[in-house]
């Protein structure tokens, strides 16, 4: 198994003392280290079950169970596509196969180039402006599929451009 | 307690308020189908929905495991309405289960074929999609098949609540749902003690032992001079296997039915039991003297030791470098056994009876060995050799009683019987160490300070001028309470007896199964009692021997004379100490 470096260590336990009183403090804990690393590799769980008294298995379990937790590194956009009800009636399938296509990978997969992940999401309750997406937090409303690959294309030169 | 009045299939009871429907029936002589329930809540629970009744002021059908009775409640549980609910639930449980009944080991004890049964459950109402198998055979010890899971979750609260570990968790959600270690990874690469207690929870054949009765029959067929040896907490069991009362002492009849198995030898692990206090009384008393690590804590429950080879990696130290008995009792039958009967020890086959799950990694320890040979060849436990039996046409509660061999090992004393229980392996070691500190007996044999089911029980003795401060604990939540003491320098321990499963050996991941819904004729509180009844089994032996201290054992004094010299002399050492080494909790 691989080991974490000395500076991620300290992040970690620096993030687990920000909840220290809380009776709960899991999934705070997790919330902030997805945020701050993009995922929560089995390394982290182990400090993290250390530092809380929670099991493993039981972390194991909270991560795998919230769609938001990875366990797998995230691409630098992650791009989600929300599947709820009236997005998905408003085509959100149609959406998440053509970017699916135009990049490569399936839903819940990163590209190679770690430049893009593709989630298909629940609800984001912006069911006024399906079918919606988005990306790094951007909101991109009342989507067609005809523009998905113009968006995509955005992004690729931002990153040429960089 | 305040009442509450009810009624239960109109006819009206008065009960203790705050219990469950579910309690509240049985206490009034019903019996609710259920699987989870009576465990102590030790499930997840609610969730298998068995267990459904009607219920007044209760929206639609309740769970009766968790829906709390309420004054004037009317509770019907032979409605239709509630028998076709319950028999949809197993249905639906039976939808996403692998059938294989026949071939299954756990045929016999499985609740869910008994909920299946008298619920009614029809085959195959509910056809499509299953969710996807894992069979995990890696491990040594425990097996796990997720086809056979219904996800009850009893396995995952008894690890927390048994050692605060909780290796297995829910993972995924939805009907991907399964219950793994974490990453669904085995049992042999995560933090895992093997001690079985999960094993001894789990309704249906999603959790089991690693069946070891091909490798003794191959060692049979090949002519190998095929020995057993049996642990205490085996005969304080074995019987419940053939629907003896729990509790039921079977030494006689075990060793009748070992001999008609075609064991060529039939030993007590005791004897090595007698051998493990020699050695480990005398290194206690040597580090007490000569400033040596404190406190030292035995090493008999591999069990423990994997969870201090996982978790207490700077504690190892503390550790009595004991071999377990029966690890030592396969040393001493492949050299000493083997050189006085001209036997080659490479044709000889170890097999040890085991009330454990754990014993069966631990004989693969490559340190346990001798001059190459592993010193226990094979590891069955109390289970198992249950099945052994029946298989061969043995009507066990018929068989005669016979006695163990002793030509020249296999005696034993009463102290080495009461290792199978908590505070057995403390009681028999002050025995031995009162005389060697003394010169004299102690007044009395019974220590009753360390007896008893006691999470942590502690005592002081003042021995020959010495004070000898004592703790004996099991499971391992209680463990830890001893250890973090020590790893922060403030235990006033000497001597620590530590047993990886709550209540000793005899309630071991490998006992028998206690699972109230096929033992109808004990009393109700059986979950409770089990334990006790079975270590007064042990407790009795004890009483009935002449001998009661290991170091009056004529066989094992003259092992010392003609073999191994004295306690802890190299030749003890090469043959019965071992080392330890931490481990990485996830390993790759």
């Amino acid at each position: 198994m691989a080991h974490l470096q000395d500076t991620a260590v300290k992040k970690i336990n620096e993030i687990c003392d920000r909840y220290v009183n809380e009776k709960t403090p899991l999934m705070m804990i997790l919330s902030d280290i997805q945020k701050e690393y993009g995922y929560i590799p089995l390394e982290v769980q182990e400090i993290v079950s250390q530092r809380t008294g929670v099991s493993v298995a039981e972390i194991y379990g909270v991560v795998t169970f919230y769609s938001f937790f990875s366990l797998q590194p995230k691409g630098k956009y992650v791009i989600g596509v929300c599947m709820g009800t009236a997005c998905y009636v408003k085509g959100a399938q149609q959406i998440i196969d053509k970017f699916s296509e135009i990049i490569g990978i399936k839903p819940g997969e990163t590209s190679a180039d770690g430049l893009f992940t593709l989630d298909a999401l629940r609800c984001i309750g912006a069911c006024g402006i399906a079918p919606a997406v988005t990306i790094n937090g951007k909101v991109y409303p009342k989507l067609t599929v005809d523009v998905v690959p113009k968006i995509v294309q955005e992004y690729k030169d931002m990153e040429a451009n960089a | 307690m305040a009442k509450v009045n009810i009624k239960i299939e109109g006819i009206p009871f008065e009960v203790e308020a705050g219990l469950t429907i579910l309690e509240a029936a049985k206490a009034c002589g019903f019996e609710i189908p259920s699987l989870c329930a009576f465990n102590h809540g030790e499930c997840s629970k609610g969730s298998c929905r068995v267990c459904l009744v009607e219920a007044t002021g209760a929206r639609g059908l309740v769970a009766s495991c968790v829906y709390p009775v309420a004054e004037g409640m009317e509770i019907t549980i032979s409605s239709p309405k509630a028998t076709a609910a319950r028999r949809t639930s197993v249905e639906l449980l039976l939808s996403n289960h692998n059938k294989n009944c026949q071939q299954c080991e756990k045929n016999g004890n499985c609740e869910l074929l008994h909920v299946a049964k008298i619920t009614g459950a029809r085959d195959d109402v509910y056809q499509g999609a299953q969710t996807k198998t894992t069979v995990d055979k890696i491990s040594p010890s425990i097996m796990r098949d997720t086809s056979k899971c219904i996800l009850c979750g009893r396995c995952v609260e008894r690890c927390k609540n048994a050692h605060g570990l909780g290796i297995l968790g829910f993972e995924k959600r939805g009907f991907e749902t399964i219950v793994a270690p974490a990453e669904n990874r085995s049992f042999a690469k995560s933090p895992c003690i093997l001690c079985g207690q999960c094993v001894s929870v789990c309704p249906t054949g999603a959790l089991m032992e690693v069946s070891e009765i091909a490798k003794v029959d191959e060692a049979m067929k090949a002519g190998k001079y095929v020995v057993v040896q049996t642990a205490p907490a085996v005969r304080a069991a074995l019987g419940e296997e053939f629907g003896m009362p729990i509790g039921s002492l079977v030494t006689g009849k075990m060793v009748s039915a070992l001999k008609r198995l075609g064991f060529k030898k039939v030993f007590d692990t005791n004897f090595a039991a007698d051998l493990t206090i020699m050695e480990e009384a005398t290194e206690l008393l040597g580090r007490i003297q000569n400033g040596g690590k404190l406190p030292m804590i035995t090493s008999c429950s591999p069990g423990w030791v994997n969870y201090a080879e996982y978790n207490y990696g700077d504690l190892l130290g503390h550790l009595s470098s004991c071999k377990s008995p029966h690890e030592m009792f396969g040393a001493i039958l492949k050299s000493y056994y083997c050189e006085k009967n001209g036997i080659d020890p490479k044709d000889m086959f170890v097999v040890s009876i085991m009330p454990c799950t754990a014993k069966k990694y631990e004989k693969e320890r490559s340190e346990l060995s001798v001059n190459g040979l592993q010193d226990v060849d094979a590891v069955l436990t109390t289970r198992e050799l249950g099945k052994l039996i029946k298989r061969s046409g043995i009507n066990f509660t018929k068989l005669p009683d016979s006695e163990f061999d002793n030509d020249i090992v296999g005696d034993y004393t009463g102290a080495g019987v009461i290792f199978g229980t908590t505070g057995g392996v403390m009681e028999a070691a002050l025995r031995t160490a009162a005389f060697k500190l003394t010169g004299e007996e102690l007044g009395k044999a019974e220590l009753c300070e360390v007896r008893g089911l006691q999470g942590i029980k502690e005592a002081s003795y003042t021995l020959g001028g010495v004070t000898v401060n004592i703790a004996v604990a099991h499971g391992m939540k209680n463990a830890k309470v001893l250890l973090d003491e020590i790893r922060a320098g403030n235990s006033k321990y000497h001597f620590i007896e530590i047993m990886g499963c709550p209540g000793g050996c005899v309630a071991g991941g490998g006992q028998p199964y206690v699972k109230p819904c096929f033992l109808p004729n004990e009393d109700a509180d059986i979950l409770d009692t089990y334990k006790t009844k079975r270590a007064n089994a042990l407790y009795q032996e004890d009483a009935s021997k002449a001998l009661r201290v290991s170091h009056k054992n004529p066989q094992i004094i003259a092992l010392y004379e003609e073999y191994l010299g004295e306690p802890n002399s190299h030749k003890a050492h090469e043959l019965l100490h071992t080392t330890y080494a931490s481990k990485e909790k996830f390993s790759d």
